[in-house]
């Protein structure tokens, strides 16, 4: 086991996040809610919360400061008088103390003009379109043959149509920003997954250029894909030290976070698919319903894994998506591989009942040999390899494929069964620059603006830096988590330590080449170079790269109850080189405990007539407790990616909750003969 | 900020009186509950008069067998003692059975009883309650209650209570020991508790002032022989679904007697007295079992998605009273 550099510092209180960073003469900024999902607002009366001693100002539609870029609509904090969704931020107060805010926050009267809002997904809502592009530049909609005469002539057929609910990312650390200006520039403390990021489009919502933001992250209590760009308490943070002429301090309450910084929105999906009589896929079919709010399109691209997974000669994908009153959806660890395999890798547990084929190997047999839409090669692509693994290792053989039958023992309450899916997420880098020096006395320091957001990162490139060149971990200074630093791409995409990773090495040769070049001699002035990987990108050749997994899953159900427990996770990757194999495990293992929870427990549910989460708090929003996961194992097998960058890494942080949630629910299925559809997996779900 | 007075008062009467005579008075036990009350803005008393120094905070055995619990004794205690885990099972269980180990070392056993619902729209100051603001509406009937009451609701409220630990102490037939304006008197457990009817802002019969200080348990030949099961939608540290607090005595395969509570179904603990009357001097077998559990939940009135709340109780009733009796309970489901 290797330590985490940060670690003691972590246990030790002494690593700073954001809210935590001194800052002399810091105010205090709490945001005023919206109350209603629609309308506008007719007035605002601050007189009672300016009357509080200690408040300094409040912040409403009448006078906030205009900005000129409004780019995301999120963040064009009090710009209008529109009330897009319930929880949205219509005004703040800025006082001396945070219980001064508070407090003058809820004095704050607002009259507001409500409208009807829409606020309840269907599949048949006359609001769906298709919108030009799915999360982040995905096609719509792709076909390949003829789904429709191939689909209805197959011999066997599943035809089911799956539910996710609304999903909250819940990182531990909320929100949080502390605000600074010196003139025209503008420092931000803040909790946040990219930097780099955060510093370009803040610059642009308040029309500075971007070398005038410098945003620090030193260290990031998770974001889980809801830190991967500003949220409303960055502008709100920025905005309200602008008008005190002060430093603010701004942190997001829990409650807050099931409005204004993202979630993962509710999916309905068709899953078709028809085999030939040997249990090849002739027709697949992937349409997927999907929502965001009438602020912001963010169509969550559920369908996208279904194009590579698997051969079939005659396929088709779609998505379609509404606008409704509801808080903006956002990235949520695998937007869109996580919930689309739900229902792909169910209907496959679904087809192999049907066909009568074990579903490991219904899997192996449709396992296509290119791309099956683009006819791509694969750079390196290794489900086959897992699936085999992972069947060894957890006694898949031998599986009797009855559901329903199976007691834990004699006269025991609990049914037993396992499941089985498949994982896939995409392996990229995005450009990424990285400066290393190397001084006289043997000391080299390294520095990206890449961030820590508790994935051990950090210990990840130390790692990588140190075998770049050659030299002890304890020679190297490490500087990541701020914009002043070399761009770098955000921790987010599972794309942070191949990008980074791939521009500290191309840095370190560089520099290995400049101190061979004077035969090992560092001149007394020291030596630099810079690195970037935005070319090498732009030239990988046009293959398909992904990485990919398979995970089997024990259930027991209490057969009097419904109440689910899982006995039993392995999870087998595929994912390219394994850089730092500690950090790793954790962050396969923390992804399938995250799919796990999905499975099981997590689930924001709309209230329909006011049109917001109300079980917005951990107590109301179930996430995994330890009692939830119990033997939990993830491997992974070695695989040579040679293309992606110099080390090869794949990218491991969302694969690992891909497919868990259809593992758990075909575990279920085994165990009662009962097919749950829409998470979570809740024991009325299985009490008839 | 609202301010608000924090006061540690000399002795339980001292303390009475202030809360007596300050309508903006609470008592403070563990704080567990309360003071996540007051950072919601869901209550704003004035001043906190601290009990937790006040307060026995020792299980004493009484004469005859039974206990007699100091509210102030803290949850954790309780579960630990050793006479409450041999002879009174159900207890030791159903406290452990809540909230979190954290929790339960704060939480104090006057304050677990006196816990408020944790219906969602009770902790949302911005919505409508009848609970919080008598007279404003009960959104939960059409909206949020697949976790609230099947039984005891009213058209006004369907909340239910959190407390596991008293669903154990109202099948134990507890009794609670108050102080006064007027003096110490004790109250049955099940006359603690109110049902909403038009009036879910009333949830305890407890008057201004009144002042939990003990509870007492009374020795049962069943009490060694009893049981609590909560089953909840994850496997710890969450409010139950539905629970069950069961004690039998069985001789000769005959129900002696049976004491039974549901729990997370009612806006109180709810003491199943006609499922005991059906059971009394009947065959202890899965059969009777069910057919008392039907009985007890004739009067149950679910909501669009609650019923299977019913259908749980009935299953966890029988199961659990089959463990208890010793004889196969075949599948409830």
């Amino acid at each position: 086991m290797t330590g985490r550099v940060d670690g003691p510092d972590k246990v030790t209180g002494r690593a700073r996040y954001a809210y935590e960073h001194p800052v002399d003469g810091a105010a205090y900024v709490w945001a005023v809610p919206s109350v209603i999902a629609k309308g506008l607002i007719r007035s605002i009366d601050a007189s009672a919360a300016l009357a509080l001693p200690g408040v300094l100002a409040v912040i409403t539609p009448d006078n906030a400061p205009r900005l000129p870029g409004t780019g995301d609509p999120e963040l064009a904090l009090f710009q209008s008088r529109a009330v897009a969704y319930r929880g949205q931020f219509v005004a703040a107060v800025v006082a001396d103390t945070l219980e001064t805010a508070r407090e003058a926050a809820g004095q704050v009267r607002i009259e507001y003009q409500q409208a009807a809002h829409d606020v309840t997904l269907t599949q048949s809502h006359p609001g769906l379109y298709k919108p030009d592009y799915v999360n982040p530049r995905y096609e719509t909609d792709t076909a390949v043959g003829d789904f429709d005469s191939a689909f209805a002539v197959a011999p066997v057929r599943v035809d089911a149509t799956y539910r996710t609910p609304a999903e909250h990312n819940n990182p531990m650390e909320p929100h949080a920003s502390i605000a600074a200006w010196q003139g025209d520039t503008l420092t931000l403390y803040d909790a946040t997954q990219g930097p780099s990021r955060a510093a370009g489009q803040i610059a642009a919502v308040f029309g500075l250029d971007p070398s005038a933001v410098r945003v620090i992250a030193e260290h990031v209590g998770g974001g889980f894909g809801a830190k991967g760009m500003p949220r409303a308490n960055v502008v709100l943070a920025a905005m309200a030290a602008r008008v005190i002429g002060r430093p603010v301090k701004c942190a997001v309450t829990r409650p807050q976070m099931f409005a204004v910084t993202g979630h993962r929105a509710p999916s309905i999906q068709r899953v078709r698919l028809g085999v030939d009589p040997d249990g090849r896929l002739v027709a697949l079919c992937h349409d997927v319903f999907d929502q965001t709010s009438t602020l912001k399109e963010f169509t969550e691209q559920s369908a996208v894994a279904t194009r590579h997974m698997y051969a079939a000669p005659h396929r088709r994908t779609t998505h379609r998506v509404v606008r409704l009153d509801v808080p903006t959806p956002s990235w949520m660890r695998a937007p869109g591989e996580c919930p689309g395999m739900f229902a792909l890798e169910s209907a496959m547990d679904e087809l192999a009942s049907a066909c009568g084929i074990d579903p490991v190997d219904l899997r192996i047999l449709n396992e296509p040999a290119v791309h099956p839409e683009t006819g791509q090669p694969f750079s390196s692509r290794n489900l086959v390899s897992c699936l085999r693994e992972g069947a060894a290792r957890f006694g898949w053989a031998g599986r009797d494929p009855a559901p329903g039958v199976r007691r834990h023992g004699p006269g025991s309450r609990w049914l037993t069964g396992t499941g089985v899916a498949a994982s896939t997420y995409p392996a990229r880098a995005m450009a990424s620059q990285a400066r290393v020096s190397a001084s006289h006395f043997g000391r080299y320091q390294v520095s990206i603006a890449a961030v820590d957001i508790g994935t051990g990162a950090r210990t990840a490139l130390l790692a990588v830096a140190a075998e770049a060149l050659g030299v002890p971990e304890t020679a190297i200074d490490l500087r990541i988590g701020d914009s002043a630093l070399p761009p770098a791409m955000i921790a987010g995409g599972s794309m942070g330590t191949a990008s980074w990773s791939w521009a500290v090495v191309k840095a370190c040769r560089s520099l290995r080449e400049q101190v061979r070049a004077r035969d090992g001699a560092v001149p007394p002035g020291g030596l630099t170079a810079q690195a970037a990987i935005a070319a090498d990108i732009d030239a990988l050749p046009d293959h398909a790269r992904y990485s990919f997994g398979a995970q089997f899953a024990e259930v027991r159900v209490d057969a009097d109850t419904g109440e689910v427990r899982v006995p039993r996770l392995l999870g087998v990757f595929a994912a390219g080189r394994i850089v730092s194999p500690d950090q790793a495990r954790s962050q396969f293992i923390g992804g399938m405990i995250m799919g796990l929870s999905m499975a099981l427990h997590e689930e924001s549910a709309m209230d329909p007539e006011f049109g917001d989460y109300p079980n917005h708090d951990l107590a109301g929003y179930h996430i995994a407790a330890h009692a939830d996961v119990q033997d939990i194992e993830a491997v992974w097998i070695d695989e040579d990616e040679p293309e992606l960058g110099p080390i090869g890494a794949k990218g491991i942080g969302e694969v690992g909750i891909v497919g868990t949630a259809a593992a758990i629910a075909n575990a279920v299925y085994h165990a009662t003969g009962s097919r749950v559809r829409d998470l979570p997996i809740r024991l009325d779900k299985l009490l008839s | 900020m609202k301010p608000f007075g924090y006061v540690v008062a000399p002795d339980p009467a001292a303390a009475v009186a202030i809360v007596t005579m300050r309508p903006g008075a609470a008592f403070l036990g563990g704080g567990t509950n309360l003071v996540d009350l007051m950072k919601l803005g869901v209550v704003a008393p004035d001043v906190l008069v601290d009990v937790t120094g006040l307060l026995p905070d020792r299980v004493e055995r009484q004469p005859g067998g039974g206990l007699r619990i100091g509210a102030g004794v803290r949850n954790s205690d309780l579960a630990a003692d050793p006479q409450v885990r041999a002879e009174f099972p159900v207890l030791a269980q159903a406290v452990l059975a809540g909230a979190s180990g954290q929790l339960r070392n704060m939480a104090t056993v006057g304050g677990n009883l006196l816990q408020r619902t944790r219906c969602l729209y009770f902790q949302d100051v911005t919505k409508p309650c009848n609970k919080r603001t008598p007279g404003s509406g009960c959104p939960a009937r059409a909206g949020d209650h697949r976790n609230l009451a099947v039984l005891g609701g009213s058209l006004h409220c369907v909340a239910t209570h959190p407390s596991d630990m008293a669903v154990a102490l109202a099948a134990l037939d507890a009794v609670v020991h108050v102080e006064g304006a007027a003096g110490p008197r004790v109250i049955p457990l099940s006359g603690l508790y109110r049902l909403p009817g038009d009036e879910p802002d009333r949830e305890t019969t407890l008057e201004r002032g009144d002042l939990i200080t003990a509870v007492e348990v009374p020795a049962r030949p069943y009490a060694r022989n009893s049981a609590y099961r909560k089953v909840r939608d994850r496997a710890s540290y969450a409010f139950g679904v539905a629970s069950v607090a069961a004690a039998l005595d069985v001789a000769g395969g005959v129900v002696q007697d049976v004491r039974l509570a549901l729990g997370a179904v009612a806006p109180v603990p709810w003491r199943a007295r006609v499922a005991e009357q059906v059971l009394a001097g009947r065959p202890a077998t899965a059969e009777w079992f069910g057919r008392a559990a039907d009985a007890e939940l004739a009067a149950a009135a679910p909501l669009r998605d609650n019923a299977f709340k019913v259908t749980l109780a009935r299953n966890i009733v029988v199961r659990m009273l089959c463990v208890l009796a010793g004889v196969p309970a075949g599948d409830t489901a």
